[in-house]
Order: structure tokens, then C-alpha cells, then sequence
């Protein structure tokens, strides 16, 4: 199922966050999408799952979903949104519940995806008990298990430290690699999106238009830390975010 | 060299990072309450506190064994503790209600919070006469008069505490396709139960009081017509025994309560 987005108008009262964004999100591929403070990245995202409605232009599913697909546009939070009541296993078996899915087939499913995000043995852990990095494996875990179509990542891993960040992303490409899943994957780190995406759509700042996408050719597992090529490429994204960064830092926000 | 002046003032850096962190201390409160009475009993007896101030503790403490002997104390207690679980019960699970409904919907909360706000002030023990009218002298309109009481302060930690749920938890709900019942009972109904919770403490707080306060008025049994009595027969030592077993009806909720929240709060860091 493949992601269109044509011309993309948003305003939040007099304040203009996106302007004229159209974009496509192929099927199997990851879509980074960076730009500076404030520029509306994740706006777009909520407008692309549905949890905000765009003022102008419109979000098209294009194709049909998996025929054992739950819920095709899936989030996973910065924040990780787990309740902090439920056990891990207790958590992804929340999705699950208003489905008509027979009990052993959620414990099935539940089972799999712990297995596939190497949380098997916490299962019955509460989130206070898991450091940040295993909370948001908890939340992919948790996204995995609806079998989205395309998965919605808002700064999934900017709430993490760097070590954390480095093992989480090497997780993430060995899902793909194993499994190619669609997402659009916002962040404010270049570095990130260097790693995790296919294509990177570079917006300006306020109100956020794109300014370019940059398409990367490498496969996902041949990218690794510190890797030349991929450091010239995100100087290159430096460079054309440098002064849009400069000027997003310097406005006045108005409150 | 200057590196090796300086080391010859080497001083130790003074620490100044301590304090303000509430340390629990178990028997320090127990203490206070020991020393308390002990210095009464010294008083009373030394003379130094004339019996007309304060009764001595002892006496008091053996007005509440006679009571006790006597059997006169479940005659008063079962028919207190009665009216205080019917009455709040009844409150709180209004309250509980109501205020959830307020969280939930904006209609609601539009008509209600004003009402809300309106009677909350009111002291309801003036309306004790006006309860006596609608309800009948006996049991109901005790009840009515401690439902009343707990009804508003559980409406207001109630709807607060709805409101305090984590919007990204219920944007989460919302983002699986959860139906609106279950984000409401495997959601905000969870998320909003610590606040709930420490609600109802302050309404059974108040509970009792008006407990008190409709024994007040025509009841022939129960803790408040027993002070009521002593203080008009200006009997201290019965009045000081009936607002000790308010006090410890008081410390006994409170702890249970605190019991309750261990065990439905247990995730919580």
C-alpha cells in the first residue's frame, strides 16, 4: 500500500506550519523526513495517520492493506505512549483486544513480536522497570503486532541516549532487512535519517514546504556508524538546512 | 611554578547539597502522640490543668473500657459505622460517576461544573433540617446528608483527575483504532485512579464530620449522639472517649485507603 500526499495546507489559526506538500510513500521503503524546529514535521505526520485533518489537499491510501492487516497507519511515539499499569506483554495485547482475535492467537502474536524485537524475557516487566531504549522496543513491538501497512515514526528515537540510539537503529534495519516494512520516519537528526532512510525530504522551516528529497541508494545493512559515504551525504543535508536552522532558531515564538 | 602554589591551598570542597527530601520516620509521629498525653496526665494530675480544662487521660481511658464492658459501644458503633458506609458509598460512587461523566463530556461538564462549584461551598449541615423534611427523621436522611457531603469533593478530584489522564496515552488509543469504551475503561478509567483515589480521601475525611453532624440531630444511638450527650451533661471524659474513636475511625480509613492504593497503584514509580 503505497502513501500519497497532494497538496498539503495546514494552519493552526493564523499560524501557517505546512504549505503545498506533495510527496509519495512507496510501498517497502523508509521516507525520513527532516527540516528544523518547528517546521511541522510532525504535523505532518499526524495528518498523514489521521489524527489531525489538513486544512487543504488530502491523504490517499493508494491499494488495499494486507489481507491480516489491523490497523494499516501505525505510530510509534517519541514518548513511547505505553500505559504504565500493563506488563509488556499486557501493552501489545491492548491493540489487539478490540479485534476479533481469539485469545491464542493474541498470545501467539504476542509471543512473535517479543521474539522479533528480543524482548521475549521481559514479558511480564512494567514499564517503570525497562530503561528508555527497551520502552520504545516495546512500543515497536507493539506496532508490529497490528501488521500496519505503513508504520508512522515520530522522533522514535530523540527521547534516547546515543549509545541507545546506535543499537536501536542497527534493531530497526535488521527488522527491515529481514521483513521490508513502509514508514515515514520523522527526526530532527541527520545522522538518523542518513542511517534509516531510502529517501529524505528535507523541509524548510515555518511554514514547512519541501525544499528536497534526496534519494539514498545504499542498502539499509551496508550502512553502518561513521560510514564516509553516508557522512558526505548528511554534510550535504547540513548544508542545506544550515541557515533554515539558523533563522527557525532565531524567530520570536509566538505564543 | 604556579601549579605547585596552588596545591598548597588545597581545600576541601565544603558539601551544601543535603536537605529537602522528605525522610519517612516511622515512630516519630507515634512519639508525639505519646508525649502529648503524657505531658496531659502530668498536668491533670499536678493539678497544674484543672479537671475543668481537660479530663485526665487515664479517666478517659477507663470511661472507654466501662463503655466498652458494658456492650454500650457496639450500640453506638454499628449503627455510626452503618450510616458512615451507606452514606459514602453512596456519594462516592455518585461522585465518582458524575465526575467522569464531566470529564468525558463537554455538555456535561458545561452544566455541571457551575452546580458543582454552587454547592460545594454550601456547609451541608445547614441543610440537615431541610434533608429532615425530604427524607424522614430516621436512617435516610443521615444517609442523604453524608452522601451529600461526599458527593462534591468526589466529583471534583474526580473530573480533575480524568482531565489529567496523559493525552499521548489517549492519542495512542486513538492511533490503533481502539473503540471509545475501551479507551475510556482501559485508559482514562486507570489513568485516572490515582486521582480518584486521593479524592476519596478527603471525602471520607468528610464523611465523618458530617457523620457527626447528622447524629447531631435526632438519633438516639450512634458516636455523635453519645458526645452530643456527654457535652451537654458536660461530661469531658465521655466526650474526649467519643472523639477518640472518631480520630482512630479516621486513622483507620486513611490507612485503609493508603492499603487500597499500594495494591491498585502498584506501578506506579
Amino acid at each position: 500500500m503505497d502513501i500519497r500526499l497532494s497538496g498539503i495546507s495546514h494552519s493552526y489559526g493564523d499560524l501557517e506550519v505546512l504549505r503545498n506538500i506533495s510527496l509519495d510513500i512507496p510501498s517497502g521503503k523508509i521516507v525520513c523526513i527532516v527540516g528544523p524546529t518547528g517546521c511541522g514535521k510532525s504535523t505532518l505526520l499526524r495528518l498523514i495517520g489521521g489524527l489531525e485533518a489538513p486544512n487543504k489537499g488530502s491523504v490517499l491510501q493508494l491499494g488495499v492493506p494486507a489481507e491480516d492487516c489491523l490497523n494499516a497507519l501505525t505510530y510509534v511515539f517519541q514518548d513511547f505512549a505505553l500505559l504504565p499499569w500493563r506488563t509488556v506483554a499486557g501493552n501489545i495485547s491492548l491493540v489487539l483486544e478490540d479485534h476479533e482475535i481469539t485469545r491464542a492467537d493474541i498470545k501467539e502474536t504476542i509471543s512473535d513480536v517479543l521474539a522479533r524485537t528480543k524482548l521475549t524475557d521481559f514479558a511480564r516487566a512494567l514499564p517503570k522497570q525497562l530503561s528508555g531504549g527497551m520502552k520504545q522496543r516495546v512500543a515497536i513491538a507493539r506496532a508490529l503486532a497490528v501488521k500496519p501497512a505503513v508504520m508512522l515514526m515520530d522522533e522514535p528515537l530523540s527521547a534516547l541516549d546515543s549509545q541507545t540510539r546506535e543499537l536501536l537503529m542497527d534493531d530497526m534495519v535488521a527488522l527491515w532487512t529481514r521483513q521490508p516494512f513502509t514508514a515515514v520516519y520523522v527526526t530532527h537528526n541527520l545522522d538518523e535519517a542518513v542511517r534509516m532512510g531510502h529517501s529524505i525530504v528535507v523541509l524548510s522551516r515555518c511554514p514547512g514546504q519541501i525544499r528536497e528529497i534526496v534519494h539514498l541508494e545504499k542498502p539499509l545493512d551496508e550502512r553502518s556508524y561513521g560510514d564516509g559515504d553516508l557522512q558526505f551525504r548528511q554534510k550535504y543535508l547540513w548544508n542545506l538546512m544550515r541557515d533554515e536552522a539558523l533563522a527557525a532558531d532565531s524567530e520570536l515564538i509566538n505564543v | 611554578m604556579s601549579e605547585a602554589e596552588e596545591t598548597d591551598i588545597a581545600r576541601q570542597v565544603a558539601f551544601r547539597g543535603g536537605g529537602f527530601a522528605p525522610t519517612p520516620y516511622r515512630w516519630i509521629g507515634l512519639a508525639v502522640f505519646v508525649v502529648l498525653v503524657g505531658l496531659a496526665e502530668i498536668g491533670t494530675r499536678s493539678g497544674f490543668i484543672s479537671p475543668l480544662t481537660l479530663p485526665k487521660p487515664s479517666d478517659v481511658l477507663l470511661t472507654f473500657g466501662e463503655l466498652y464492658d458494658s456492650g454500650l459501644l457496639w450500640t453506638h458503633l454499628a449503627p455510626s459505622l452503618t450510616r458512615l458506609a451507606v452514606g459514602a458509598a453512596l456519594g462516592a460512587t455518585l461522585g465518582i460517576g458524575v465526575g467522569v461523566l464531566i470529564g468525558l463530556f463537554s455538555y456535561i461538564r458545561a452544566g455541571m461544573v457551575p452546580l458543582v462549584a454552587a454547592i460545594f461551598p454550601i456547609p451541608k449541615i445547614a441543610l440537615l433540617p431541610l434533608f429532615v423534611i425530604w427524607f424522614g427523621i430516621d436512617e435516610a436522611s443521615k444517609y442523604a446528608l453524608i452522601a451529600f457531603g461526599t458527593f462534591t469533593p468526589t466529583v471534583v478530584a474526580t473530573y480533575g483527575a480524568v482531565d489529567n489522564v496523559d493525552r499521548t496515552l489517549i492519542r495512542m488509543g486513538q492511533s490503533f483504532g481502539m473503540s471509545w469504551k475501551s479507551i475510556v475503561r482501559k485508559i482514562i478509567l486507570p489513568g485516572a485512579m490515582p486521582g480518584i483515589l486521593s479524592g476519596l480521601r478527603i471525602s471520607l475525611a468528610i464523611a465523618i464530620i458530617l457523620l457527626v453532624a447528622a447524629e447531631m440531630l435526632g438519633a438516639e444511638h450512634g458516636i455523635g449522639a453519645y458526645i452530643l450527650e456527654a457535652g451537654a451533661l458536660y461530661n469531658l471524659e465521655r466526650l474526649f472517649a467519643g472523639v477518640v474513636i472518631l480520630s482512630v475511625l479516621g486513622v483507620l480509613l486513611s490507612t485503609v485507603i493508603g492499603a487500597v492504593e499500594r495494591y491498585v497503584l502498584r506501578w506506579r514509580t
